[in-house]
């Protein structure tokens, strides 16, 4: 029934197109690249995607570049796209590009095994013109782990090259057919197709980013045997930034979706940005960490505590949902065999309401949360006449605290911390113990009372 | 002409940034190259019944104690460590078989088929437990000085106090891995990521049942090591060296990060308990300590680190009677090995908690009662007999505090925490001594090779590894120096147990001062003969020949000649002289009576200092380091860039230790942070805010280092410790001030609002 067809992947690498014919479409990018093409320059550290050895960059329109991981990344998704790695960055002339001259003259490098993932990160952060501040530096290079520099080099390469444009994007190749590798790879374009294959293999995973599906590929070495990638389907990668609701289909990345949320809801900027990294976000979907329903996921407490609703569609039709009932259980959702996510939506806040969230982690950038906390409230005269608490790292499900709401109406702050032990029986793991995780939910609520009674005081150790 | 003390790239920054720096799994394969993976132990400790991998497409070979043609012990020290288990399991990890596949999938899928069948027993798997049952990996030592009892007794206060360190993952980027390639008549080439190519040689030798001439251990770089490569490189390359012989195929054995951080030893942890008399000033008149490290399952290198922990509890101050004892606990864990200050961090915690609670308990300041304990100049021995010369102690301790600008920013601290009920800010100063030298006096030899050739460019090998820290361009300064020609002559080839035998690791800070002056040695050498040959040459007596920029001045009354250094060489070859030499280096002055635990084990002393500001957060534990402010001698350096990186490097990996970094085991004694996704190293926004690095001007050596340098490996590492004081001192700023705070490393936001808990009940 899928009337365009290819049986190749073909790319950009370096501004080379390539044809790739002959490995599986689940190989990931990493392997492809050191293995099948000799390009040894990007290297494994990890194989799980967070410690950004492996990093390349997907070269977009006007130096619209973005660094993803390639051990997580499935060549099968690279389809379409223009790709640059570490050896591509050299001049023809020979001459160093300049982010690779400011990492060798900021002695920025020590083993060096790390070193070609800043490279990519760096020429990243440098052709998207932003601006030499800290806070921006620290966030284009939260995805790269050093064990020897101490980073301060670093920072100081990425201040040297900070807003310098750059000439090597080189154009993705025309693409109007899918790689399609029957019964294992494909790549519908359209929700017709897509909602029809689903009918036809509900046993396939469906790859949206790729950030959490490809560790199966990567870590595990066991890539899944048919996988449905919906990145290209043009229904569910529609933004919709209303009056009243924002509504965002389920391949939104969240580099896209970030903008849209953080102007509608401000808390979300420092909290999104401790969302993975920039690596993780140019290909991870607001979608995808639905569909996973993993109780430690950082979107689901705030799009919980900011009432979204999702919309599942299959050959049957569409039906919309609170996202509340979406979760059902432990990485379970009340997704039918049949069925995707399409879209979900958010009504944006209305006068009165505020919002805010907080995330507590080991370490601030590139963490899982110990726990996740989103609140909206609607406030009167200085009467809390309704709230939404909603909590990730808690429970088997990320989920609303409803006693602690009730309460919190009722009775206040300091019922509503009491209420919490009702709500939550969380567990002890390398996270936290459970005890420490209630407590710091109890203390999160104390927070939020905190900045609601004196909004300018800064109550985070960011602050200062 | 650039030499020592100049601030020279590291020699591979281009091939770093541009990825044409080559690490061992990106050398192209030989054809037929194969691959393997190990089979582990999913069992803490148990008998081994059964432990079999189906056949399956792809594998060649899988093989396990019975294949082992030589010894199945992989031990550095002693010999409790086979290769693969046999009869017995000791941790969750422990390696049992090896697949050896014509794909990596291959060998790793065949792999986790294993059908493995262990009886399990019951486990040991913390300090505590170890202690109580006296499971040891090594009977306690102690460095004992004076009456420690009887000076307890009459001191004026006592306090006693607990707590603990945690471990620490090494981390390296590039994980283990060693490349095989067998060669004729049973020869064998070994490309291991080591930081001790000739221990990689003699276990390699040890497996197969050869002679060391058998097997060549090549290491051009590692992708990091941090000591994680000291011992535990040397089994991966038994394992792929066994299975290159095996199948007469090159094979390659490279762990991924999971396997690697579930087999491989870490930093040890450590448990403390002690007792401190000290008089109404604060001044310390004894201490008693417990120290109790976590060995893991085996010996590994413990019994060095238990030593150099119990050399370093006196850190930087004068104790008149002392008792410190060493525990190696045997636990059913990952065997724990060196790490980056070996001992030394786990050392020097011990006073610094001491000093923090005599302060609170006298009402006195911290910072006061740390200087008034300094070592005196006046020819004060360390408790196990050596004394502190070059003592540098006043002087690091006054540049800090005024490099960080200390009384203001005392005073803002405190007044910000009184009106700040939420946010708190903590300071802290730390002090440091450490001890530069192996403790084993026979460690301390470094061997060298240098070739100049006839066109005058030069060819340097020595026994040290690179692994970032930047010493192949530290030693070609030291090369340059004697020749006197530029850096880019010199040519410093892979670490090879072919050019330089019998090395020792590349570890304890010492790679650049051993294998400088062996280099030095072989480089003097040869342009003695240069100078002798010259001399009779042109007809001039040997002091009237001078090597400078590239050239040889050669004085003639009347008429001075200038010949190129590269004319000279050719001149040299002309006239039969060797221009190829060795160069031989060991330590001078150290001596150590293990059983005594007394003598001189150091050559000399690095001295540093650190002042740090903090922040947390009463409500979730976290914390911030604000800033930073660092002063560390490092002699007259080498290298000040490269040094630089080593102190700021250094700095942050103690911070990690000490805060973010926090390995998890289960109730099975599985350990459950196995990848950067669960455990966390600090990344670029955890360094410090503010970061001031000073290095100690116009402070050579007092001791004949090679050109008066000083190691910097890990000194700085400890300057960390001035982070988790800070913390106290935050924390304790939740209470009244007056009481002592317990807080337990790593401190992880957990720890720290457990530690505010605590103040507060």
């Amino acid at each position: 029934m899928l009337i365009r067809m290819a049986d190749n992947v073909r790319f950009t690498l370096n501004g080379e197109p390539v044809d790739v014919i002959g490995p599986s479409p689940m190989t990931t990018l990493l392997d492809w690249l050191r293995d099948h093409r000799g390009l040894r320059g990007t290297k494994e550290g990890c194989a799980e995607g967070d410690c950004g050895a492996c990093t390349v960059v997907l070269e977009g329109d006007e130096c619209h570049h973005e660094a993803i991981n390639s051990c997580i990344a499935l060549l099968g998704q690279m389809d379409g796209q223009s790709i640059r790695t570490v050896e591509g960055l050299i001049g023809k002339d020979g001459a160093l590009h300049p982010v690779q001259r400011a990492l060798a003259e900021s002695d920025a490098t020590q083993c060096g095994f790390c070193t070609p993932g800043f490279v990519m990160s760096a020429y990243a952060f440098a052709s998207g013109g932003e601006p030499p501040e800290m806070e921006l530096i620290h966030d284009a290079l939260a995805g790269n782990l050093c064990r020897c520099t101490g980073y301060r080099p670093i920072v100081d390469a990425m201040r040297k090259v900070a807003g310098l444009a750059t000439d090597s994007a080189a154009p993705p190749p025309a693409r109007t057919v899918s790689p399609v590798f029957d019964g294992i790879f494909f790549a519908p374009r359209s929700l017709a197709e897509l909602v029809a294959l689903r009918a036809e293999h509900p046993d396939a995973l469906l790859l949206a980013g790729g950030t959490d599906l490809g560790l199966l590929a990567s870590r595990a070495r066991k890539p899944p045997t048919a996988v449905i990638h919906v990145a290209h389907v043009p229904e569910l990668n529609v933004v919709e930034a209303g009056e009243k609701h924002l509504a965002f289909g389920a391949t939104v990345t969240y580099a896209r979706a970030m903008p849209i949320l953080v102007e509608a809801f401000p808390p979300l900027r420092t909290y999104l940005a401790r969302l993975g990294s920039r690596q993780i976000r140019t290909l991870g979907t607001i979608g995808g960490n639905l569909g996973n329903a993993s109780p430690i996921g950082d979107m689901p407490p705030v799009l919980l505590a900011l009432e979204t609703t999702v919309k599942l569609a299959s050959r049957r039709g569409v039906r919309e949902l609170p996202l509340e009932d979406f979760f059902v259980g432990y990485r379970k959702t009340a997704l039918a065999p049949d069925e995707v996510i399409q879209s979900f939506r958010l009504p944006r806040l209305w006068p009165g309401e505020t919002f805010h969230c907080d995330k507590v982690s080991k370490r601030r950038d590139q963490d899982i949360s110990t726990v996740a906390g989103a609140y909206r409230l609607r406030v009167r005269n200085g009467r809390i006449e309704e709230a939404r608490l909603a909590f990730g790292g808690m429970a088997a499900t990320p989920k609303r605290a409803r006693h602690a709401e009730a309460a919190l109406l009722k009775d206040g702050f300091d019922a509503a911390r009491a209420a919490l032990a009702q709500d939550f029986q969380p567990i002890d793991d390398w996270r936290g113990t459970a005890a420490y995780r209630l407590q710091v939910a109890a203390n999160l609520l104390r927070r939020l009372e905190l900045r609601l009674a004196e909004p300018q005081r800064p109550v985070e150790v960011e602050a200062l | 002409m650039k030499g020592v003390h100049a601030s020279l790239r590291h020699d591979s920054a281009l091939k770093h940034v541009t990825g044409q720096a080559l690490y061992i799994d990106d050398m192209p394969e030989p054809a037929g190259t194969l691959h393997a993976a190990l089979v582990l132990s999913p069992i803490a400790h148990g008998r081994l019944r059964k432990v079999e991998v189906p056949s399956s497409p792809g594998v060649v070979a899988v093989l396990g104690p019975d294949d082992i043609l030589g010894k199945n012990d992989v031990a550095p020290v002693g010999s409790d460590e086979p290769l693969f288990a046999t009869t017995h399991v000791f941790h969750a990890g422990q390696p049992l078989l090896m697949v050896v596949a014509t794909t990596l999938d291959a060998a790793r899928h065949a792999a986790e088929r294993a059908t493995i069948e262990i009886d399990a027993e019951p486990a040991i798997l913390d300090i505590e437990t170890a202690l109580a049952a006296k499971a040891y990996v090594q009977a306690p030592s102690t460095v004992l000085r004076g009456d420690p009892d009887a000076a307890m007794k009459a001191a004026p206060h006592r306090l006693s106090a607990e707590f603990t360190v945690g471990g620490q993952e090494h981390f390296y980027l590039e994980g283990q891995i060693a490349f095989a390639q067998p060669g004729e008549d049973g020869d064998t080439v070994v490309h291991s990521s080591t930081q001790h190519p000739t221990e990689v040689q003699h276990i390699c030798a040890r497996v197969l049942g050869c002679d060391y001439n058998r097997v060549t251990a090549v290491v051009r770089r590692l992708g990091g090591g941090f000591g994680g490569k000291e011992s535990n490189a040397s089994w991966v390359a038994a394992a792929a060296a066994l299975a290159a012989n095996h199948t007469g195929k090159p094979v390659k054995l490279r762990l991924p990060r999971e396997t690697d951080m579930i087999a491989t030893g870490k930093r040890h942890p450590f448990l403390y308990r002690y007792t401190v008399g000290f008089d109404d000033e604060g001044r310390v008149l004894a201490l008693d300590a417990m120290l109790a490290a976590d060995a893991g399952w085996s010996l590994d290198l413990t019994p060095g680190v238990v030593g150099r922990a119990l050399t370093h509890t006196d850190n930087a101050y004068w104790i008149p009677h002392f008792r410190a004892v060493g525990y190696a606990c045997k636990t059913h864990k990952q065997s724990n090995t060196a790490f980056r200050g070996f001992g030394g961090p786990q050392g020097v915690v011990v006073m610094e908690d001491a000093l923090d609670r005599i302060a609170h308990r006298l009402g006195r300041d911290p910072v006061e009662v740390r200087a008034l304990n300094f070592y005196s100049d006046a020819g004060d021995e360390t408790p196990y007999g050596q004394k502190v010369e070059g003592n540098l102690l006043p002087r690091v301790w006054a540049e800090v505090k005024q490099e960080a600008d200390w009384e203001r920013r005392r005073a803002e601290v405190d007044a910000f925490n009184r009106t700040s009920p939420v946010l708190k800010r903590g300071l802290g100063l730390f002090p440091l001594k450490f001890g530069i030298s192996f403790n084993i006096p026979h460690m301390n030899q470094a061997g060298a090779l240098v070739h100049v050739y006839t066109d005058g460019s030069i060819r340097l090998n020595h026994g040290g590894t690179e692994m970032g820290q930047g010493l192949f361009i530290k030693v070609a300064q030291v090369v340059a120096e004697v020749f006197k020609v530029d850096i880019d002559r010199i040519r410093a080839s892979a670490t090879s147990t072919a050019e330089v035998p019998n090395t020792s690791p590349t570890a304890a800070s010492t790679g650049s001062d051993l294998n400088g002056w062996a280099a030095y040695a072989a480089a003097n050498t040869i342009k003695q003969r240069m100078i002798a040959f010259a001399a009779e040459h042109f007809g001039v007596a040997e002091s009237e020949i001078e090597f400078a920029d590239s050239t040889v001045r050669i004085a003639k009354p009347g008429s001075n000649q200038v010949v190129s250094f590269n004319e000279l060489a050719k001149l040299c070859y002309l006239g039969r002289v060797s221009l190829s030499s060795t160069g031989y280096y060991k330590t001078p002055k150290i001596h150590w009576d293990g059983a005594k635990m007394k003598g001189r084990p150091f050559f000399y002393f690095s001295f540093g200092a650190a002042a740090v500001e903090v922040a947390i957060d009463t409500l979730t534990g976290e914390s911030r380091v604000l800033r930073a402010d660092l002063v560390q001698d490092c002699g007259q350096s080498l290298n000040p860039a490269i040094d630089l990186g080593q102190i700021e490097g250094a700095f942050v990996q103690g911070q990690g230790w000490l805060t973010c970094e926090e390995l998890w085991w289960d109730t099975e004694g599985r350990l459950r942070t196995v990848g950067p996704s669960t455990y966390k190293i600090p990344g670029s926004r955890d360094a410090p805010a503010i970061f001031n690095v000073k290095m100690l001007e116009n402070a050579p050596n007092l001791e004949a280092t090679i050109f008066r340098s000083k190691a910097v490996g890990e000194p700085p590492l400890m300057l960390a410790t001035a982070v988790w004081t800070a913390l106290k001192d935050a924390i304790a700023a939740t209470g009244d001030g007056r009481t002592a705070v317990r807080l337990d490393a790593p401190a992880t936001p957990e720890r720290i609002l457990a530690a505010i808990a605590k103040l507060r009940t």
